[in-house]
């Protein structure tokens, strides 16, 4: 599904990611783990399109994303939920409009958005907050919305860039069994993440990244660093 | 693509009607510059008809010897009308001039003696020429009066006397259009510099939204529409507000304006020409906004 061939990204003169090549395949949960700086989120942005690679290519479903059309970018970008650690919501819409965005972006009729939206957002636990605006949600609340928005159009992969980072504990869990349960319906789930225990109870497969280069890929593995 | 557009309408007064400080900054900024643009105009305007008052005011006389053929003046009249520049030529006989100078003296006595004791009619017979002010065009009437066939015909061209003064006025009147029309194009360019970094500065704002609207997938015009219509938005109510205020302006100056300029009704000419500053305003307004717009997203989703 997600191909890596030797990839390399250098910017003003500093390597971020090294000649790194792995494979996803399609119902995979890979985690990506690293300290500050490994690459991790330059590689969930080359997933999403939205990073070009210096050498090497990204392969999404055989189509390379440096030789892709904006036009072909945006239909593989609408094929990916992105949850990321700061949200990005969009501040001035309210949480039914959040949600609804991704579904117009992809030209549903107003029908359609009008019934499932309210019903995402109910199983999501925002069910009585569709008139609030994200600043008025709690850090939960608004990671919630951000993993709603990314379901909604029911993508064939969900990438999430340390989305637990800003979440107390509880939260936390909440958003990684969300995750998992998405993985258990048959999606690929990406997770960059640098959070120890949420690696360590995964008991999924882990690759791991230093200075730009993987240093492991294993299976079922666990954070070492 | 009614859909998008109906959605796309929709965001952008959705985010007109949530960023009221920053929707409030940018109508005013943007009224303003409209404001500066309708009054380079308006003095434009105005400047225009005091330069051909003045011009109209210029003329040049030819007079010729009292032995003079009149079918000779005439001839002379035909060949000076054919000039580029020569607006009007009115020839006027000795008698003519004769009368109105008695009736324009009529009464003085001490004139009246005058002319008696010359015995015979005095004036003489006289071309009147009327150009479009500029001096060059002065210059090849008297040389026409100077060609073999006139020049013992004519007595004097006054044109020669009032020549230095005529070629000041002219350099004086190009030199302030010129000034105008340069000063003109800087105001313009600082107005334009104006709304497009108001324009910036409201986008800014929102780069975040704009950067998650790019990763989510939606296409540039999804994510430009709103932006490009806020900025038409933004220039409508800005010209709404610019065309009463110079309406009233109008009608308010009118008076003034004419004891400055005899002749020239402001509130008259915005009455006639309204429709020049619907497009001014209009054109300025909403071009600029919605251009201004156009250019910033573009380059957030270039980046």
């Amino acid at each position: 599904m997600i191909q890596f061939n030797n990839v390399t990204k250098i910017c003003n003169d500093d390597v971020i990611l090294d000649s790194v090549s792995f494979e996803i395949k399609e119902g995979e949960f890979v985690s990506f783990v690293g300290k500050s700086g490994a690459g991790k989120t330059t590689l969930v942005k080359m997933i999403l399109g939205l990073e070009k690679p210096t050498s090497g290519e990204v392969l999404f479903n055989g189509i390379n994303f440096s030789e892709a059309d904006p036009t072909a970018l945006q239909d593989m970008r609408r094929k990916i939920g992105g949850i990321y650690q700061d949200y990005k919501l969009l501040p001035k819409r309210t949480v039914f409009e959040n949600v609804a965005y991704i579904m117009q972006v992809e030209g549903k009729d107003n029908e359609e958005i009008e019934a499932e939206v309210p019903k995402v957002l109910e199983a999501i636990g925002l069910g009585e907050k569709l008139n609030s605006f994200p600043d008025e949600l709690s850090g939960g609340e608004q990671q919630r919305l951000a993993v709603a928005r990314a379901l909604v159009n029911h993508p064939d992969i969900i990438i999430a860039d340390e989305p637990t980072g800003n979440l107390d504990p509880y939260n936390a869990y909440e958003v990684i069994s969300i995750l998992q349960k998405i993985n258990q319906s048959g999606k690929t789930v990406i997770l960059a993440t640098h959070d120890r225990e949420i690696i360590n109870k995964l008991g999924k497969r882990v690759i791991t990244l230093e200075k730009g280069k993987i240093i492991r890929d294993e299976a079922e593995g666990r954070f070492i660093i | 693509m009614l859909t998008n557009f109906k959605r796309i309408a929709k965001f952008a007064m959705d985010d007109f009607s949530r960023n009221k400080g920053i929707s409030v900054a940018a109508v005013f900024v943007l009224t303003i510059t409209i404001m500066l643009v309708t009054g380079l105009f308006f003095f434009q305007v105005a400047g225009n008809y005091l330069t051909s008052q003045i011009q109209s005011k210029i003329d040049i006389t030819a007079y010729f010897n009292s032995d003079a053929q009149e079918s000779d003046i005439l001839n002379a009249k035909d060949e000076i009308a054919k000039i580029s520049g020569v607006k009007n030529i009115e020839y006027v006989s000795q008698d003519q001039a004769l009368a109105t100078f008695n009736q324009l003296h009529k009464g003085n006595s001490v004139l009246s003696q005058a002319l008696q004791q010359v015995g015979d009619n005095p004036f003489l017979p006289a071309l009147n020429i009327t150009t479009n002010g500029d001096p060059a065009q002065y210059q090849t009437i008297a040389n026409v009066l100077q060609t073999s066939d006139y020049s013992k015909l004519v007595s004097k061209v006054d044109f020669s006397q009032k020549k230095d003064i005529i070629e000041k006025v002219y350099s004086m009147i190009s030199s302030i259009n010129l000034v105008g029309i340069i000063l003109g194009i800087i105001l313009i360019i600082v107005a334009i510099l104006v709304v497009y970094n108001t324009v910036k500065l409201a986008i800014e704002n929102s780069s975040e939204e704009i950067s998650t609207m790019h990763a989510v997938g939606a296409d540039s015009w999804f994510i430009r529409g709103p932006f490009v219509i806020q900025g038409i938005i933004y220039g409508l109510i800005a010209f709404a507000i610019c065309f009463v205020v110079t309406a009233i302006s109008a009608f308010l100056v009118s008076s003034k304006l004419a004891a400055i300029l005899p002749g020239f009704s402001a509130s008259g000419y915005f009455l006639t020409n309204w429709w020049i500053f619907v497009l001014i305003q209009l054109v300025f307004g909403m071009g600029v906004g919605a251009i201004s717009a156009l250019i910033v997203v573009k380059k957030h989703l270039d980046k």
